[in-house]
């Protein structure tokens, strides 16, 4: 039974790009303004359960063809890289450096070396948001039984 | 620091190369599984340059003037006193040119024992991984590095004892042993932490040399003799090395003979010029090594497995070291190095040829064995003049040692000197007899003929290749040249005397004339030989004889208790019951916050509202949240609870705070989202909510924690201090470099938050993974059975949640 929504699905196309944008947006321009690689990451797993909700999880897949558990595992290798990394240098852990460029179109740049952990934070969010999706999205549910065999086989039932 | 290395390895380039030496085998442990696909068994022959750099470096060192003696460390972690320092004096030498020695033979052992295989790889790098922390764990001058190398020797052990995974005496044999030794480990670093404490500091060679005293250090040296006990299986922590048998014979050569078992004497001789006066030091080492002669050598005698027979009296052998280190003479020192040394000779090549035969023959049964002395003689002379060092016949080396250990017990003069002289004498004569029984078991004719084993093969037919007996032979070999020639290995044992007492000159010798110690060899050799001629009768005595304790079965009923008692705690701690939980979790912070403020509170003045923004977010929030409260519908339920969730966040934005309202937006509306993915695996509706007696409980826990909540909100704001913000305000820049205050505290000033933050939600999203493919199993197990309804499947999630919400 096909129940997706036209409307919803072509609204989704259309939004589904700049939503990313927004993210990564807010990625970079966390450490100065609002935003941060959290709030990014947050975006961008909106961006993704929107697409889940519009198009069902194939499209989801096929949107973000990477196992979610890898985005998780980078995300977590890239923070814990950045902050060990200063260790090795001579510093205290989690200490950043930060590289002041003129890049001609967009101007006046800082690049800082906590863009990399913030990015960290970024991917571990995206991954948690895309493992939830999957994992709870993936099948349509079998019909729940009566209420009441529920209540009365549950109600205060230890649980080991 | 990288400049402290270069700092450190300059001046003293010969400890320098000990670090460099332990790295190379951590290296050589590294490539082994890839050059073991490429040479097979034969793998061996190239880890043996391992153990072989390490003898030739001791060789080195040890032309050195003994006085010579040095230092060399790299700091680790300076915080908590954590050195990796290596000292080399007399005793190191001693335990290194044993370690090293012996280990070269092994590994040239275990290139004809061990066949091609998978887990060959593993084992070889395992093997040389053990053989750097033996190395580390006797030239390691930091109490908390000997601790590390320790423990490195415990999980080596285990997981070579584990070798043949697949079968279940070695795996619960491995875990026995790894369960004991490393619970004496933990005793130990606990004993460790309090010496270090009491001595302010953590060289073992300052400690030792200014010794504290006092309770704590008392306390301190029973806790560090468990860890010594345990590791070299002493009475009553013995029974995981007869267990320990199920490794590969390598390994018992190597490790549970000749070098790991040693570890826990060691750490006794190095202790006992400081600290055998102290408190319990003699009474609890001497009595563990008296029970564990006796025992072990009691024990030895009834075992049919020769592996078993070499267990056993490796416990006995060791029982007799402790009791000379833990009287702690300079005699008796001198006594217990020369064991030592000469145990490891003979009893790695005695474990050898067990190896061997097992190798061919398929049984190490001494019921089974018959006809070898005449088909492999040169076994049979190896295996004769091994066990006669371990009678302490002469002229060989385990003679010298048994004759300076009775002459070194003897002049004890207190009062239980002569207990402990008869002990020995009658361990002495135990031992004579098991090893006469070994080699007649091993090498004689068959004893009971109705016993047969169909995957016997007779000795004749399989005869071993030279190179598989040489190993042992040339331990044989060490064993007559080091009983005839005394001085060849005397200097080795002076220097690590000499390392820890003032010596009186005493040196090693075949000969010290007609005096006590040779009329007490001759009587325990007497006994041992008679009970070896009675050995029927022996047998019989012991068959009848009441059982001892068994300290198998008390391992065994200790583990049941603990396992059963964790059941037990898990059981009442979780409960599975969401209600109990949140109750638990209430009650806690409503009486932990709550108690507190009855102290008194200074309240600021109540406003409803600073303004009429806040009021109609405030209003929304409330209605919100009376409404998810009520209603029936699980689906309008959470819509409400996001509602309440947004109104946060407007109340945020109303405040200034641009960030937290973002995030809270966002993390609402993905909330709802996966909440919408959970509720459709549910019912739709909450059961009824009635007022019953039995949901009082509740609601007094409710309304108590929501009453701490608003007072607590409420004192908060009447805060009186600077707030924190302000620091954070202004280092922001300058030090976080970020004008966004809240980012930078994120990523920098709390930085290490961050990073345990997002560790606990990758660790959460494999949980959600784990719990819900769980329940995808079950429900895909469940669907063939025809009529077995909802009932086998019911997901968790649900009736738990159903639950709560009510």
């Amino acid at each position: 039974v096909n129940r997706r929504s036209l409307i919803l699905s072509a609204c989704v196309r259309a939004e589904f790009h700049t939503l990313l944008l927004i993210s990564l947006y807010l990625l970079f321009a966390g450490h100065n303004q609002p935003g941060g690689g959290f709030a990014g990451g947050l975006v961008a797993a909106c961006a993704l359960a929107l697409r889940f909700a519009a198009d069902g999880p194939d499209a989801l897949r096929r949107t973000v063809p990477v196992d979610p558990f890898v985005v998780l595992g980078t995300g977590l290798l890239v923070a814990l890289v950045t902050a060990i990394v200063p260790l090795t240098l001579g510093g205290s852990l989690l200490d950043s450096a930060s590289v002041e460029l003129d890049l001609v179109a967009l101007g006046h740049t800082k690049i800082s070396s906590v863009l990399a952990f913030d990015t960290g934070v970024y991917l571990v969010v995206l991954g948690a948001a895309l493992l939830l999706l999957e994992q709870f999205g993936g099948a349509e549910p079998e019909p729940v039984p009566a209420t009441d065999a529920l209540v009365s086989s549950t109600d205060e039932e230890p649980r080991r | 620091v990288p400049g402290s290395l270069v700092g450190v390895f300059s001046p003293r380039p010969l400890e320098a190369a000990l670090f460099v030496l332990i790295l190379g085998f951590l290296l050589l442990a590294c490539a082994a599984p890839v050059l073991t696909k490429w040479l097979g068994p034969r793998v061996f022959l190239v880890a043996a340059l391992a153990p072989a750099a390490t003898l030739a470096w001791t060789l080195r060192a040890a032309s050195r003037p003994a006085r010579d003696v040095a230092v060399e460390s790299v700091s680790w972690v300076p915080a908590l006193g954590l050195d990796i320092s290596f000292r080399v004096d007399g005793l190191t030498l001693l335990m290194l040119g044993l370690v090293s020695g012996i280990g070269v033979l092994v590994f040239l052992y275990a290139a004809s024992y061990m066949h091609a295989g998978p887990g060959l790889g593993r084992f070889v790098a395992t093997m040389l991984v053990f053989t750097a922390s033996m190395v580390g764990l006797v030239a390691a001058d930091n109490l908390l590095a000997v601790f590390l190398f320790w423990e490195l020797t415990s999980v080596t052990s285990f997981l070579l004892i584990g070798t043949d995974d697949d079968k279940a005496a070695a795996r619960s044999g491995a875990l026995q042993a790894l369960l004991i030794t490393g619970a004496g480990g933990l005793a130990m670093l606990g004993g460790f932490i309090l010496l270090g404490q009491a001595a302010g500091t953590y060289s073992m060679s300052a400690l030792l040399a200014d010794p504290p005293t006092g309770t704590a250090v008392e306390v301190a040296v029973v806790l560090v003799l468990i860890g010594a006990l345990t590791k070299s299986a002493q009475v009553p922590f013995h029974s995981w090395l007869p267990r320990a048998m199920n490794a590969p014979t390598p390994v018992s050569a190597y490790l549970h003979s000749a070098t790991m078992v040693n570890a826990g004497v060691y750490l006794v001789a190095r202790f006992s010029p400081a600290f055998a006066d102290t408190g319990a030091w003699r009474p609890l080492v001497i009595g563990a090594g008296v029970g564990s002669l006796l025992i072990g050598g009691y024990r030895a005698l009834r075992q049919t497995d020769l592996k078993l027979v070499l267990a056993y009296s490796t416990i006995s052998q060791l029982g007799l070291m402790m009791i000379l280190f833990g009287v702690g003479t300079e005699a008796t020192t001198f006594a217990g190095c020369t064991l030592l040394l000469a145990h490891g000779v003979f009893k790695a090549a005695l474990f050898m040829v067990v190896g061997v035969i097992d190798h061919q023959t398929r049984t190490r049964d001494l019921r089974v064995l018959d006809g070898l002395g005449r088909a492999w003689p040169l076994v049979t002379a190896v295996a004769a003049v091994s066990a006669a060092s371990m009678a302490g016949l002469p002229p060989l080396f385990g003679f010298l040692a048994k004759e300076e250990a009775i002459a070194s017990i003897g002049d004890v003069a207190d009062g239980w000197g002569t207990s402990l002289l008869l002990a020995v004498v009658a361990g002495s004569a135990l031992t004579v007899a098991y090893s006469a029984r070994f080699v007649w078991g091993a090498c004689g004719p068959q004893q009971v003929r109705v016993i047969r084993d169909q995957d016997y093969r007779r000795p004749d037919s399989v005869v071993p290749s030279t190179w598989f007996v040489a190993p042992a032979a040339v331990l044989a070999a060490a064993s007559i040249v080091f009983g005839l020639f005394p001085g060849a290995i005397g200097g080795a044992v002076e220097r690590a005397v000499g390392s820890m007492w003032e010596t009186t000159g005493h040196h090693l010798a075949l000969w010290h004339g007609f005096n006590a110690a040779l009329a007490w060899s001759a009587v325990a050799i007497t006994a041992g030989g008679l009970l070896f001629w009675q050995r029927t009768a022996v047998e019989r005595v012991q068959a009848s004889a009441p059982q001892l304790p068994s300290a198998q079965r008390g391992y065994e009923r200790s583990l049941k208790g603990v396992l059963g008692g964790a059941d037990v705690v898990t059981g009442v701690v979780q409960h599975g019951s969401l209600p109990i939980y949140l109750g638990v979790i209430l009650t806690t912070f409503a009486l932990g916050a709550g108690v507190p403020l009855l102290g008194g509170v200074e309240l600021p003045p109540l406003r409803l509202a600073h303004s009429p923004l806040q009021l109609v977010a405030g209003v929304v929030i409330v209605v919100a949240a009376a409404g998810a409260a009520l209603v029936r519908r699980r689906f309008a339920a959470v819509i409400l609870v996001g509602v309440v969730g947004y109104g946060m966040a407007a109340m945020f934005l109303i405040q200034g705070a641009p960030d937290l309202a973002i995030t809270q937006l966002l993390i609402e509306t993905l909330g709802i989202v996966v909440f919408v993915l959970v509720v459709r695996h549910l019912p739709a509706r909450f059961e009824p909510v009635t007022l019953r007696g039995s949901q009082v409980p509740r609601v007094l826990v409710a309304v108590a924690s929501a009453v701490v909540v608003f007072v607590v909100t409420l004192a908060v704001g009447g805060r009186q201090d600077r707030a924190v913000a302000e620091e954070y305000l202004a280092r922001a820049y300058p030090e976080g470099g970020g004008n966004n205050v809240v980012n930078v505290i994120i990523v920098d000033f709390r930085g290490f938050d961050t990073l345990g933050e997002i560790t606990v939600l990758v660790i959460a999203a494999l949980g959600v993974a784990s719990l819900v493919g769980v329940k995808r199993r079950q429900r895909r197990a469940s669907v063939p059975a025809v009529g077995t309804g909802p009932d086998s499947s019911r997901d968790a999630i649900g009736g738990v949640n159903g639950e709560g919400a009510s």
